[in-house]
């Protein structure tokens, strides 16, 4: 559960590149026309964009380029956290369950992967069993067993050892932490996690202490991938994952680059998602995000394997001269301010609301890039793209209605009732690393002034959030009244996202992620009520009544549903953006229309 | 204008209006003028002199009165390396062997430079090259003008060294500038001056620098390697007493001009010029006691660019009012001859600059 | 007369023995010099995030980290060991390699061990020997550019002094000086990579492609090399005027030289002092990383490793490359001043 999973410094321009944007553009216009326009063979903007593009052009073979200015945090299925390594993975690693190979939010539905099928669930959602396929195997011909798959889970208890990745698994199967991980296990076979067995080869079992209706979910994330204890190295299992998907490490080396090949003992039959059209797949990590844009826009790359979007420069060539091969999907993000109600005065609802009424949502929207590349003004706190989203349908304050210019004598009328008729003061956290971010605190802090509340506006460094902002204690002293943040899934649920910043019992004294501190008895069992809930028609309904009881709080100023805009070339075909994976394209099924 | 062979002897007819001299070195009306963004720095206006083979010339005068820039004038070090600067306005005639340098191809004056004509300067620690050995620098100076190698090269070096009275001139050939005392670098300095054999020597302040000691050997020095050499030397020094012994003739400059010129003898013992009698006073004597102190010229050196109307020395001139009618202030003294082969330029008649010079300046002294 | 100096055969700044004497000590005192940074560089990176209330190892483990596994980090990266015997195990670990153990997991890091990267799970010295070549290629070149089209340009510009070349040529250099590299370095690739696409500008190891090496290094090269150019040519300028003026330079002439060797024997041989001690010190910082070339043009070396590093608060990697730094700038430093004295033969070596 982090904010960190995607970068966003890839949006943060140099001031000084924006001097040479005009230059830039001058250039590209010598070499970009040659190959945007006529034969470009682009699919059109948007074209990708929760829905599948030139899936039928597509051939087999070709070199795949993907380019990042970021490298992954770790490879290690177990390790990652990044969202795009989580995407990536699917590339070298199979799960029991895995995301549907389909745009938007047939995308975030599940699928059998090694299972037969979905798990037959028994005991009021306490037992999952599941029958592995037949013709699964490792990259060196050998099958792949549910000994395999158990021991790849175990991992996630090993923390000290294996740092980094989410440990969902653990908490739902182990929530005390009995396990100490399979390398301080003292059974023989280092298989000690009672929670899960393994009757025989083929079938596992999961024994969870109490019901959570995510764990499907759960153990659809890489982190739930098998690992073949003989090929385990550990803490540097990170520079060769061992492969049990189509593809397989060739070369990695960290901060430059990663190749991977086709994993020749895959085979297509016992996969049902993977289509493995590539022959080979590279990523190369470029420190310039404006050579590595002008690279994907001149063609030579095909995706940005981050996804964060291109940087300003190159969003405006790109719109002008190479808007068909755009997509501006919303992502999983909310970008949103919060108050914590142990500061003063927002302890108090009707100030919070006043801040809510007073901001000037369409300058905010612009601060954050604008409609394209910063997103929809947002109007509650569940993503669209979580099930029980609503979207801008949903705008209990008006925010992107009558109020979406700010609306002072609102904002006058909640001081009075907040007995601060003549306004307060207050302060505005913000991360210094982010530039957008930045801008924000800066717009909202003039059009509160509007209204009497003079905010100022604390810069921190944003590596240290955990420790400035994530400890209630440092926030109450500091009087941060307002701290401006982004939050994403990780995994398209209620639960996958709002958990540790509205459930009373994710209150931290440091990492700590509910800002905002509310401990409402209605929202804990709202959640212990979904996690309860096995119907997914229920469970969406509870997802929204959580959202509107948070909306209610006014606890939270949200920003914007975030976009992206992402840029794919002309090679690739069946393209389109997953919801499962935040609006990322769904990298795994992705073709080359020309191997050349 | 003449046509130069590569030895430097006029080939046929001259076919200026001014016919080839007859002296070694003549310079005729020399005029080395350098513009600035204050106004034209007459340097050197209007000098001439002759010089003939195995006979040394002492130009004396004080800083400023266009010693230096007469000698670099004639070893065209002043059209040499000027780079962006506002050039040199050099005029006049200077004759060396017969060939007229000014109108020269500069390149054809650079081959005679080191080789013909060579010069020996005042400091010689800035004036050799910190970088490298002192053979290098006189092995260079040799090779410039002798299609020799290195070893030969070399060897003159060491010989050269021997000859200026350096000891173990085989090993301090190897040495730098800065492992030489005073003396030694401008034996050094003497050496590559004359490893060419120049027919011309211009020796430029050369012991200035020095001690006192140090001064009567490179003195001796200098005279012996004339007697040895046959070259006509020209010394330059602010002391008269360097060119006591050493000079046949003597020119004695002031603001750019000379003001007398004559045989040593003639000049020491019947000066006809006050300024020359104001240097005769201030010229340290070995008879002299040690606590009397000199007699400095009172005053300073002329402007070069506002030069004072009538004669230069006139501000500084204690008989300046001798001469009627405020001559010495209006009009310019031209050179006159004052006795066999002696001119001055002044205003005062012959009788009173004797009567002067014997009655008030020569007891002095 | 001359008797102080005339047994003065050998040259004074001493026979080779007296070089080779000097050579140890100076050795001697970067590797004292070197230990002393190691430990300036410890402490800011140990001790200031304690004192600020920063917590190493948790920043090692990730987000979800329980304090359990932040502690047994701590112990596995013996944090927890009060400073002198990090020190020591870091020093000790240069020598005869380190073990790191946590958790049932046991990594060794081979001598010379530099520290281990819990980032991405390397030792730093790898990553070092790895990146090293890239930068070294890229101060190099680009050196070699700048001082011949620097020093060029300003000794042109000295002889032609007042002049239209001499005013556009220092017009030029302090753009150069002015202008940010990430400036440059777009721009130039902005024209002649994605523009003009004369050259595609993306690295190729050496070992690959020569040409390919060529063609990435090319435009990084230029664009480092305009940069320092344009210093060494005001440089090269100011110096060149002042030795025109001496005297040994008017001797040079009147010995007979051709213009040519006065300035390009007598006056170069002076005016490459102050520029040799500059080049010196410029390399010796720019193999500590070109951070900004390497970034703006995506080369693989030192500078963006630590730029990564810093990002990602890769500790060991920092102090590795910050070591590998000092080294070279003490290295350059030496090398400087062994160059000065055969150069100059008046300074000696002591």
């Amino acid at each position: 559960m982090t904010t960190q999973r995607t970068s966003g410094r890839r949006k943060q321009a140099l001031a000084a590149a924006a001097a040479v944007a005009g230059l830039l553009t001058l250039a590209a216009c010598g070499g970009g026309n040659d190959n945007g326009g006529s034969s470009s063979g682009a699919a059109g903007f948007d074209a990708a964009n929760n829905k599948v593009a030139q899936a039928d052009q597509v051939k087999k073979g070709g070199t795949l380029k993907f380019v990042s200015t970021q490298d992954a945090d770790f490879w290690d299925t177990t390790r990652g956290y990044y969202g795009f390594m989580w995407d990536f993975a699917r590339y070298y690693s199979r799960q029991l369950l895995t995301y549907k190979t389909a745009p938007g939010a047939e995308g975030a539905k599940l699928t059998p992967d090694l299972a037969t099928g979905m798990p037959e669930v028994a005991d009021g959602g306490k037992t999952y069993t599941f029958h592995l396929r037949d013709g699964i195997t490792w990259e060196d011909g050998k099958p792949i067993t549910s000994q395999d798959v158990k021991y790849g889970i175990e991992r996630v208890w090993a923390q000290d050892v294996l740092s980094g990745g989410p440990i969902y698994i653990q908490q739902m199967l182990d929530p005390n932490n009995t396990y100490k991980g399979p390398y301080k296990d003292t059974s023989k076979d280092k298989l000690g996690l009672k929670a899960i067995t393994t009757p025989d080869a083929k079938t596992i079992v999961f024994h969870l202490p109490k019901p959570n209706s995510d764990f499907e979910e759960v153990l659809a994330m890489v982190s739930a991938s098998p690992v073949r204890q003989d090929k385990d190295t550990k803490a540097k299992y990170t520079l060769h994952p061992f492969s049990s998907g189509p593809y397989k490490f060739q070369s990695y080396s960290p901060g430059k680059g990663l190749v991977l090949v086709r994993n020749t003992n895959w085979k297509a039959s016992s996969d049902p998602v993977r289509k493995a059209y590539p022959d080979k797949i590279t990523l190369d990590i470029s420190s310039n995000q404006n050579d590595s844009d002008q690279r994907l826009i001149n063609g030579d790359y095909d995706i940005d394997a981050s996804q964060t979007g291109l940087g300003p420069q190159a969003r405006q060539i790109a719109l002008k001269q190479h808007k068909g091969n755009l997509d501006n999907p919303v992502s999983g993000f909310i970008r949103y301010a919060v108050f914590p109600q142990t500061v003063k005065p927002f302890d108090n609802i009707h100030c919070r609301k006043a801040v809510i009424y007073a901001a000037d949502h369409v300058s905010i929207q612009t601060a954050r890039g604008g409609p394209i590349a910063g997103g929809d003004i947002g109007t509650n706190m569940l993503p669209p793209s979580v099930a029980g989203g609503e979207g801008q349908k949903y705008d209990p304050y008006q925010i992107a209605g009558a109020n979406k210019n700010g609306n002072v004598n609102l904002a006058k009328q909640e001081l009075k009732a907040c007995g601060k008729p003549n306004g307060f003061s207050t302060t505005i956290a913000v991360r210094n690393n982010k530039a957008q971010e930045v801008a924000t605190a800066t717009s909202l802090q003039a059009s509160l002034k509007k209204a009497g509340i003079n905010a100022d506006i604390y810069q921190y460094d944003g590596s240290q959030s955990s420790g400035i902002i994530g400890a209630p204690a440092n926030v109450a002293k500091k009087k941060l009244g307002i701290i401006i943040m982004g939050w994403g899934p990780d995994f398209p649920t209620v639960q996958g996202y709002g958990l540790p910043l509205w459930d009373s019992h994710y209150i931290l004294q440091s990492g700590n992620n509910n800002y905002a501190m509310i401990k409402d008895k209605t929202i804990d069992g709202l959640f212990d009520q979904y996690t309860a809930t096995q119907d997914e028609a229920q469970k969406t309904s509870i997802a929204t009544q959580i959202n509107h009881k948070v909306s209610e709080g006014a606890y939270y100023l949200p920003f914007t549903f975030e976009r992206l805009l992402n840029f794919r070339s002309s090679r690739v075909g069946n393209v389109y953006t997953s919801n499962a994976y935040s609006g990322y394209y769904d990298f795994v099924n992705l073709g080359l229309k020309s191997t050349k | 204008m003449t046509e130069l062979s590569k030895s430097g002897a006029a080939v046929g007819e001259p076919t200026s209006t001014s016919p080839a001299p007859t002296s070694f070195l003549e310079v005729r009306d020399l005029k080395v003028h350098f513009p600035t963004d204050d106004g034209l720095v007459k340097s050197v206006d209007g000098l001439s002199f002759t010089l003939e083979k195995g006979k040394t010339l002492g130009i004396v005068g004080e800083s400023g009165s266009g010693k230096s820039v007469t000698s670099l004038g004639i070893m065209g070090l002043h059209t040499a390396g000027q780079y962006g600067k506002r050039k040199a306005r050099i005029s006049g005639e200077i004759w060396l062997d017969g060939t007229e340098l000014l109108s020269a191809d500069p390149d054809e004056v650079r081959k005679l430079r080191g080789r013909e004509m060579s010069m020996i300067f005042q400091d010689p620690l800035s004036a050799l090259h910190p970088y490298y050995t002192i053979g290098q620098q006189i092995v260079e100076a040799y090779r410039i003008h002798h299609d020799v190698d290195k070893k030969t090269a070399k060897k003159r070096a060491v010989e050269m060294l021997d000859r200026v009275g350096i000891p173990q001139p085989d090993k301090r050939v190897d040495n730098y500038p800065h492992e030489f005392s005073g003396g030694m670098r401008q034996r050094a300095m003497i050496a590559m001056s004359l490893v060419n054999n120049p027919e011309l020597l211009i020796a430029d302040e050369p012991t200035t620098a020095l001690d006192v000691t140090v001064q009567a050997q490179i003195l001796d020095l200098i005279r012996d390697l004339q007697k040895e050499f046959g070259s006509a030397v020209i010394i330059i020094t602010h002391d008269l007493g360097v060119v006591a012994e050493l000079a046949d003739d003597i020119l004695v400059m002031y603001g750019g001009r000379c003001v007398e010129r004559g045989p040593a003898d003639k000049v020491f013992y019947e000066p006809r010029h006050p300024y020359t009698w104001g240097l005769l006073g201030s010229m340290p004597r070995l008879d002299r006691e040690q606590q009397e102190r000199l007699i400095p010229v009172k005053g300073s050196p002329p402007s070069l660019i506002n030069i004072p109307s009538g004669c230069a020395f006139n501000p500084r001139c204690p008989y300046a009012d001798v001469p009627k009618d405020n001559v010495t202030r209006t009009v310019r003294p031209e050179l006159a001859e004052v006795g066999s082969r002696h001119w001055a330029a002044c205003h005062m008649t012959q009788e009173q600059r004797e009567r002067i010079w014997t009655e008030e300046i020569a007891p002095k002294l | 007369m001359g008797h102080r100096k005339t047994s003065g055969g050998p040259r004074s700044c001493g026979g080779p023995l007296a070089v080779l004497a000097y050579l140890i000590r100076r050795l001697f005192a970067a590797a004292v010099m070197l230990v002393v940074i190691i430990l300036v560089v410890f402490c800011i990176f140990f001790l200031v995030p304690k004192w600020a209330g920063v917590d190493i190892a948790s920043s090692f483990v990730g987000k979800q980290a329980d304090p359990a596994s932040v502690a047994a980090v701590r112990e596995k990266l013996g944090l927890s060991d009060p400073i002198f015997v990090q020190v020591w195990h870091f020093f000790k670990g240069i020598f005869v390699g380190r073990t790191y153990a946590a958790g049932g997991d046991v990594t060794h890091c081979a001598a010379p061990c530099f520290g281990y990267s819990f980032r991405t799970e390397q030792d730093v010295w790898p990553v070092l020997t790895d990146r090293f070549p890239v930068t070294l290629g890229l101060a190099l070149g680009a050196a070699v550019l700048w001082l011949v089209f620097g020093v060029a340009a300003g000794v042109l510009s000295a002889l032609k002094r007042g002049s239209l070349w001499d005013r556009g040529a220092m017009v030029i250099a302090l753009s150069g000086v002015s202008l940010p590299i990430y400036f440059t370095g777009l721009l130039s690739l902005a024209i002649f990579s994605y523009g003009l696409g004369w050259i595609d500008g993306k690295y190729v190891p050496l070992t690959d492609s020569f040409s390919g090496w060529l063609g990435g290094m090319i435009l990084p090269w230029v664009t480092l090399a305009f940069l320092y150019a344009a210093m060494y040519a005001r440089i090269t300028r100011a110096t060149m005027l002042e030795i025109l003026g001496e005297d040994y330079i008017r001797t040079a002439r009147a010995k007979g030289l051709k213009e040519q060797v006065v300035i390009g024997k007598h006056a170069m041989r002076s005016t490459m002092t102050p520029i040799l001690t500059m080049l010196g010190m410029d390399l010796g910082a720019l193999i500590g990383g070109a951070i900004l070339t390497e970034t703006t043009f995506s080369l693989p070396g030192l500078g963006q490793a630590v730029l990564n590093a810093i990002k990602t608060q890769d500790l060991p990697i920092i102090l590795g490359v910050t070591l590998i730094t000092s080294l070279a700038v003490l290295i350059a430093n030496l090398v400087v001043d062994v160059l000065y004295a055969v150069i100059d033969p008046r300074v000696r070596l002591t």
